[in-house]
């Protein structure tokens, strides 16, 4: 059994160490709004915050991620209210959708650290790949949280 | 709310119950239940409840172009009701059939799904619209000519009456409907038209959006596959030893050219595919290259008497006798679609003879038809559970034959138990059907005034059609792949166009702008060449040649003056420009740029303009403009699928590159409708920023970049 904390509740898990915590949170606690898009960490689609700090899920195993505090899309704002899932509404950010979970866990990341961030800071911190193209309008909402 | 829930809301009551570790297990009551009992159905399209909620369904799949939310306008334009009470549903492809086809065709291919529907689910708004205030005259016994409705309030001015949609839902839907409906002049919309906030826009920042990979089931069983990697070969055998100790393998699945796993987890299943040795039977292919490919379209370029399919006066003899002859051949690649959801499907066979099928789709009767072919279930038993799509791009409708039915369907039948097939990242690249490897050869003849007096295009590469629909093929050609060149707008009088089809043993399909995506370049950079070699500004000598052809002249000029063609740019930039019309839309674009010192472009600024006849959101077309920006850069800059061994060399992300935001540049977007016809939105924006980005280069540089990607990259990185 391993012990994990996700969005503030506690869950024990039936899983060897070595699966990531990706597929334990859509497999094994039923989290779906977490995302598989690559699988080796490049698309960021699974970005969940663990500590805070946005992580790749698919490539963590879920032994590393015991014991400590995890937040996933459906945890970050008690409504879906969040400053980012806010602005994302507001400036129409999503298209299919499916990347943005992840595009939000690592916004919302990313603004913990760096309320301001200049656009090279965003460059160097969001690397998700969005295949629809959201890219402007990411940028554009990131920076009108800044303002605010 | 899901997308499931609200599919089932009407016929049937989800009941949820969270159990240990928050697993969702649904299950379906039939309806009945008191809270629909008000709802009624005024026709196909529209259901009111009685609390004047207004349900419109959608016959397309909405995968992020917006669909739902423009067609839902067009139907609330015309019925009049509140717009804030408007949810959606997705048709089920069984009402289609049950129906008589009410519902057009589904799929969502092409740009199409408003573009061939709006009349039809317009005239299904206005019609309810006359029935509603027909019930509400009835009533008061009284003219249905001196009622008024606005926003679901139907009014009798002369005695302040006043009932709303839901107090006459029941008695409007048992009236007949209107022999014929007049529809609004689009300059009156107040609904349609404007940029109305997208209806799905809220579950998918909170991670409520469905989509079918995220189909949660009691026992339901995960499912990972090997295909041939080798396009056309079959499976041999494989050596179940290396897994009989894997964890949580249930399972394995013998297909006649994959292999799958079914295990207790996807996790598990994965690790025990890639572990399980397999022999494959290659079918012949296994020495095709991306070389060998090449050298067969080659030949195409070269070949003669090849099948026309336009010419205009006499090329041969007009080049003959020039004295300024200019020739290029252009190169793009194969590329995938990669849509961020990888191909999945959940299959159940249940014990009453029905099924349940949960896959993303650009065509919902297609997956209908692929699961009852497949299982060997009668259509009306078949459930397809409609859900967002996490793109599509053409992958999922068109060509493609619904392969991750196929293949969810035979694992699950042979588990017994519901399972959830997912492609990983790596089948979803080595097994997609690809855009085309296309070249092309031109050669045009320039007058004494620099304008091209004669145009010659030869087109080799492998056509779409001989896979999606080869008796549509006569005489080997393959109109489709030669357009933006058989019906090149530009006025030159000897003009000739043919084909060398060049089938390969790689699928290929309908990927985002199908073959506008390569035409668009060849033929917008190699005009550009001819007005180089001419002395002549490119945009300036566009103008000239679309003297005939006065909607792609204006959306040029649109373009042209949002971007400030011809002021000053900063030292070390430069502009380009194209132009091109398809799916129904006219689109043009301008690229700034400045060249790095590794010789790549940096793409400052995109700025575009579209004239899709009418702007039913705004706001949805300037989305997918901008996204048109990044799918076409991907290609531009990245994109290249290539063979070795007759397999995809590529695997994932790490080597089928992907723009991300440090590349994006900004972009500006003029909608610019002048009515009179509907265009579509999807695919008309990426097509002209390819060209209009490779000219830039050529001004920069002054050598043209004859094939695509300009960053290649060696699959062994």
């Amino acid at each position: 059994m391993i012990n994990l904390n996700i969005n503030g509740v506690d869950h024990n898990v039936d899983v060897d160490g070595d699966m990531p915590l990706l597929w334990v949170l859509r497999d094994k606690v039923g989290l779906t709004g977490t995302k598989f898009g690559c699988g080796i960490a490049q698309c960021g689609a699974c970005t969940v915050q663990i500590n805070g700090v946005a992580m790749r899920s698919c490539v963590m195993p879920v032994s590393a991620a015991a014991g400590q505090p995890i937040t996933t899309i459906e945890g970050l704002s008690p409504n879906g209210d969040g400053k980012v899932q806010a602005a994302w509404v507001a400036h129409q950010v999503p298209q299919c959708g499916y990347c943005q979970s992840g595009m939000i866990m690592a916004v919302d990341a990313l603004l913990k650290t760096t309320p301001k961030p200049t656009d090279s800071q965003i460059d160097a911190a969001i690397t998700n790949i969005c295949r629809c193209g959201t890219y402007a309008r990411v940028r554009d909402a990131i920076h009108d949280i800044a303002k605010a | 709310m899901n997308k499931v829930m609200k599919l089932g809301r009407r016929n049937f009551l989800k009941a949820s119950a969270a159990v240990g570790g928050g697993l969702m297990l649904g299950f379906y009551i039939p309806a009945g239940n008191a809270a629909a009992a008000k709802d009624a159905e005024i026709n196909a399209w529209i259901v009111i409840g009685g609390d004047d909620s207004v349900l419109i369904r959608v016959a397309h799949s909405e995968m992020g172009q917006g669909a739902m939310t423009g067609l839902a306008q067009l139907v609330a334009e015309e019925l009049e009701c509140d717009w804030n009470k408007v949810k959606t549903e997705f048709v089920d492809p069984r009402l289609n059939i049950t129906r008589n086809k009410v519902y057009g065709g589904m799929a969502t291919v092409g740009s199409r799904a408003i573009r061939t529907s709006h009349e039809y689910v317009r005239k299904a708004g206005a019609s309810a619209r006359i029935m509603l205030v027909n019930a509400a005259a009835n009533r008061w016994k009284v003219s249905a000519a001196d009622c008024t409705v606005k926003e679901g309030v139907i009014s009798h001015a002369s005695t302040g009456r006043t009932l709303t949609y839901g107090d006459v839902a029941e008695a409007a839907a048992k009236i007949a409907p209107p022999a014929e409906v007049t529809l609004k002049d689009p300059a009156t919309w107040t609904i349609a038209g404007q940029p109305k906030m997208r209806l799905d826009m809220q579950e998918k920042v909170n991670g409520k959006a469905f989509y079918a990979i995220d189909v949660q089931l009691d026992g339901l069983l995960y499912a990972a596959i090997a295909q041939s990697p080798v396009f056309g070969g079959k499976l041999k055998s494989y050596d179940e030893t290396a897994i009989k100790n894997a964890k949580g393998v249930r399972q394995i699945v013998a297909l006649p050219n994959a292999v799958a796993i079914v295990a207790d987890s996807y996790w598990e299943a994965q690790k025990a595919v890639r572990a399980l040795p397999i022999a494959w039977d290659n079918g012949g292919n296994e020495n095709v290259s991306s070389a060998s490919i090449a050298k067969f379209l080659d030949e195409g370029l070269a070949a003669k008497d090849m099948p026309v399919a336009r010419n205009d006066g006499d090329v041969e003899k007009a080049l003959a006798g020039a004295a300024n002859v200019i020739s290029a051949e252009y190169r793009v690649p194969y590329l995938s679609h990669a849509s961020m959801e990888p191909m999945n499907c959940t299959v159940r066979f249940n014990a009453d003879g029905t099924l349940d099928v949960w896959a993303p789709t650009q065509n919902a009767e297609a997956i209908l038809g692929a699961a009852a072919r497949s299982s060997g279930i009668e259509p009306l038993k078949i459930n397809v559970h409609l859900s967002y799509s996490g793109g599509g791009f053409g992958r999922r409708g068109g060509a493609a034959p619904g392969d991750y039915v196929d293949q969810a369907v035979a694992i699950a039948k042979a588990a017994g138990a519901p399972v959830k097939l997912v492609w990983s990242r790596e089948e979803d690249l080595q097994h997609d059907f690809y855009r085309p490897i296309s070249s092309a050869k031109m050669t045009a003849a320039l007058g004494p005034d620099g304008m091209p007096v004669a145009w010659n295009t030869r087109i080799s590469g492998h056509s779409i059609l001989s896979t999606a629909n080869p008796s549509a093929i006569k005489n080997n050609m393959d109109q489709g792949f030669l357009v933006l060149f058989h019906d090149n707008v530009y006025d030159v009088p000897n003009l000739k166009v043919d084909y060398a089809m060049r089938n390969t043993h790689v699928p290929v399909g309908y990927w985002r702008s199908v073959n506008h995506s390569q035409n668009a370049y060849f033929r917008e950079c190699f005009l550009d060449e001819l007005a180089r070699a001419a002395g002549q500004d490119p945009y300036e000598y566009r103008r000239k040649l679309l003297h005939k052809a006065p909607k792609q002249l204006a959306v040029l000029e649109a373009c042209a003056k949002a971007a400030d063609w011809g002021k000053p740019l900063p030292t070390g930039q430069f502009r380009g420009i194209a132009q091109i019309d398809g799916y129904g839309s006219y689109a043009a674009a301008v690229a700034e740029i400045s060249m790095n010192a590794d010789g790549t472009p940096h793409v400052h600024r995109i700025v575009q303009a579209i004239d899709p006849g009418y702007a039913v959101n705004p706001d949805s077309i300037k989305a997918q403009m901008e996204g048109s920006v990044a799918w076409t850069l991907s290609a531009a800059l990245y994109g290249e699928i290539t063979i070795k061994d007759g397999r995809v060399e590529q695997g994932n992300f790490d080597r089928y590159r992907m723009l991300l935001m440090n590349h994006m540049p900004k972009v500006e977007t003029v909608v610019v409708p002048s009515g009179g016809f509907w265009g579509g939105i999807g695919e008309p924006g990426g097509p002209a920023v390819v060209p209009a980005l490779i000219n830039a280069m050529l001004a920069a540089t002054g050598k043209p970049q004859r094939s695509l990607p300009l960053i290649k990259r060696s699959a062994t990185v």
